[in-house]
């Protein structure tokens, strides 16, 4: 099976004045039709560079430097604006973090939603219109036909919300990236949004690249999930090898700091949650060797002479990786570092 | 791969369906039959009585203007129609063929209320001309700059900044002399020192709009740049460009004024107000005041009620002004 998505040792790098600042530093990971993967990190681990990277949409002083992308065998990074421009919205596409923002305040729905189908289709307006009132109705907007005509101030943040994931799903794109989609939304919302985009990922075929840095979100929907830090994946694989047994000191950490698995160690209310001790390094000046070493609990000499590299574990998982001269064994992971 | 579903909350499926909890209350179809913007913004301008004032005043002197021909008494274009011996008559004579100058005549014999509504015409013409011509252009090259960035930016911007930098009379003054008067003249000068001002208005607002994540997502959508510049980022930056409009309207029209006063405006057979009050600005000492100063009054009412709409507009538009 060819991956819809197969990304190799993606480099985005931002020249600033004060230095490069590698923000996107040797990623690799591959989305199978239909599946689900999410992509987690803290702020500024270069996740949502990531997404950014394979649509095309860095701006300047960001560049992507090195690697490949490789939508279902072709390589992106060959293409040129304009040939990256009919990839966009059409077989790629992109769901932001802040329903309020990403539709225009001064248009209304159907004028949005019909130039992102003729923006790629010969197709007449009404076919288009018709289009974009059964892409409403798919994504639960009661009333489509006399919602098309509404502006955006009148839909409330998780109707609009599934109004740009219905204009997501217009053009039927193989691959959709979601960076944060729910974030801004309250749980109830957050949860109907996730229950309606697996159903159309399974119904459909389509691809989709979770970013958030929320893992109970991954837990209920992805496939797989790949953890970033400082620009690197650390840990990819299954979602329930990786979250039910980390074997990265930075997974384990993060999900040792969340309330429910301090609930699982038998954790008393009102006490701290555990947390990874110190901040994010600066991307400008990224420690020697493993970027994690020093807030890492597990760090040797090894870990400052030496960037670990991401090796993929054998057993009966092929992909399973991992980016760690210590990981944790599998009978440490399950009781949480 | 598995095959997982996350149990959905049994209300939040239900509302998913019929977007019960999502939705306003009052229902879709009312929601959406609400007040357009415009009918807002209508409303809400209503709401200052100086501005409605403004706004009427201001309706029935462009009525006036473009009804001239029908609403004056006589055409003050016409010099064979005029008659010397007129010439200078206090307001309320009657002119030898029996017409009454209700604000009196001027040096040719030009009935003063004709030749103020027809030169109200050319001022009036002039002004809004020049502020949409500078207005196209401004607004393109604004948007170029705030969109593209970069050096196309910087270019476009320092030779607004040179523009800006010389006194708007002077560069009118140059460009008149250099072009010879006349009325296309008069636009072209205007529109010279008019347009920088509206190119820095939209860059300022593009600049802001284009940050947004609705132009980043028409980008991630695949639109091409000049539907995302026209299409998403024009509409959005339009507010603060109309109360720059307006308000540059009146003070065209100011302009235009003050370079015919100085005799580099419109030629002489069809003076506009600022000629009017230019040529009867010699008899004002000899009590003559009527020639020079009821045209002024013309102009000063047309640029104070421009003013007050401008200003309401102002108000209007800026949402960090809005009460509610």
């Amino acid at each position: 099976m060819i991956p819809t998505l197969a990304v190799e040792q993606l480099q985005t790098h931002f020249l600033t004045k004060a230095g490069v600042a590698k923000a996107v530093d040797g990623v690799d990971f591959s989305v199978n039709p239909g599946e689900i993967m999410g992509l987690v990190g803290e702020s500024g681990s270069g996740k949502s560079m990531t997404g950014y990277s394979i649509i095309g949409l860095v701006d300047e002083p960001g560049r992507i430097v090195g690697g490949r992308i490789l939508l279902k065998g072709e390589d992106l990074r060959q293409y040129s604006q304009q040939q990256l421009r009919q990839i966009r919205g059409n077989r790629i596409a992109m769901i932001f973090q802040d329903p309020m923002m990403t539709l225009n305040p001064v248009l209304r729905i159907d004028t949005q939603m019909i130039e992102a189908i003729t923006a790629h289709h010969r197709i007449s307006r009404a076919a288009a219109r018709e289009r974009a009132r059964e892409s409403l109705a798919r994504v639960g907007i009661p009333s489509p036909e006399e919602r098309l005509g509404a502006y955006p101030h009148q839909f409330s943040g998780g109707m609009r919300q599934r109004v740009a994931i219905a204009i997501a799903l217009l053009n039927k794109p193989d691959l959709i990236i979601c960076d944060e989609p729910t974030t801004a939304l309250d749980v109830t919302i957050q949860g109907q949004i996730l229950f309606e985009m697996q159903k159309l990922c399974r119904e459909s075929g389509t691809s989709l690249i979770w970013i958030t840095h929320d893992l109970s979100v991954i837990a209920g929907l992805a496939d797989s999930v790949s953890v970033m830090y400082a620009g690197r994946i650390v840990e990819a694989g299954p979602v329930a090898d990786v979250l039910e047994a980390p074997r990265h000191p930075y997974t384990a950490g993060l999900i040792a700091s969340t309330p429910a698995a301090a609930a699982r160690r038998g954790h008393a209310r009102g006490q701290p949650l555990a947390q990874i001790p110190g901040m994010t390094p600066s991307l400008l000046k990224l420690p020697a060797g493993c970027a994690f070493r020093l807030r890492c609990p597990r760090a040797t000499d090894i870990c400052v002479t030496e960037p670990p590299l991401l090796v993929s574990e054998g057993r009966d998982h092929a992909r399973l990786a991992l980016r760690c001269f210590h990981p944790l064994s599998a009978a440490t992971a399950a009781s949480g570092v | 791969m598995k095959d997982k579903v996350i149990a959905p909350l049994p209300a939040g499926q239900d509302s998913a369906r019929d977007g019960g909890a999502d939705l306003p209350r009052t229902g879709a179809p009312a929601t959406v039959r609400e007040q357009t913007p415009l009918q807002r913004h209508f409303a809400e301008f209503c709401e200052s009585r100086i501005a409605v004032a403004g706004l009427v005043v201001l309706v029935l002197l462009c009525l006036l203007a473009l009804f001239a021909p029908w609403v004056a008494p006589q055409d003050p274009y016409d010099l064979s129609r005029l008659d010397i011996m007129d010439s200078r008559m206090e307001p309320g004579k009657q002119s030898m063929d029996g017409l009454t100058f209700v604000l009196g005549s001027d040096g040719q014999g030009r009935d003063m209320l004709s030749a103020i509504i027809y030169g109200l015409r050319i001022s009036i013409g002039v002004g809004v001309a020049s502020t949409l011509i500078a207005l196209a252009i401004g607004m393109t090259v604004g948007l170029l700059a705030g969109y593209v960035g970069g050096r196309t930016e910087a270019v476009i911007m320092r030779i607004a900044d040179i523009q800006l930098s010389f006194p708007a009379i002077l560069l009118a003054l140059i460009l008149l002399a250099l072009l010879r008067p006349g009325l296309s003249n008069i636009v072209i000068a205007l529109v010279a020192v008019q347009w920088a001002y509206y190119a820095r208005t939209t860059r300022g607002a593009a600049l802001v709009e284009r940050r947004k994540e609705y132009i980043e997502a028409a980008r991630g959508l695949g639109l091409s740049p000049l539907r995302i510049v026209f299409r998403h980022l024009l509409p959005n930056c339009l507010p603060p460009l109309i109360v720059v409009a307006a308000l540059q309207v009146a003070s065209a029209i100011a302009l235009e004024a003050t370079l015919s006063f100085l005799g580099l405006g419109v030629p002489v057979t069809e003076p506009s107000l600022g000629l009017l009050i230019s040529n009867g600005f010699r008899y004002l000492l000899s009590g003559q005041y009527w020639i020079s100063f009821f045209p002024g009054v013309a102009l000063l009412i047309t640029i104070v009620a421009i003013n007050l709409v401008a200003d309401r507009l102002r108000d209007v538009l800026n949402p960090r002004l809005q009460t509610h």
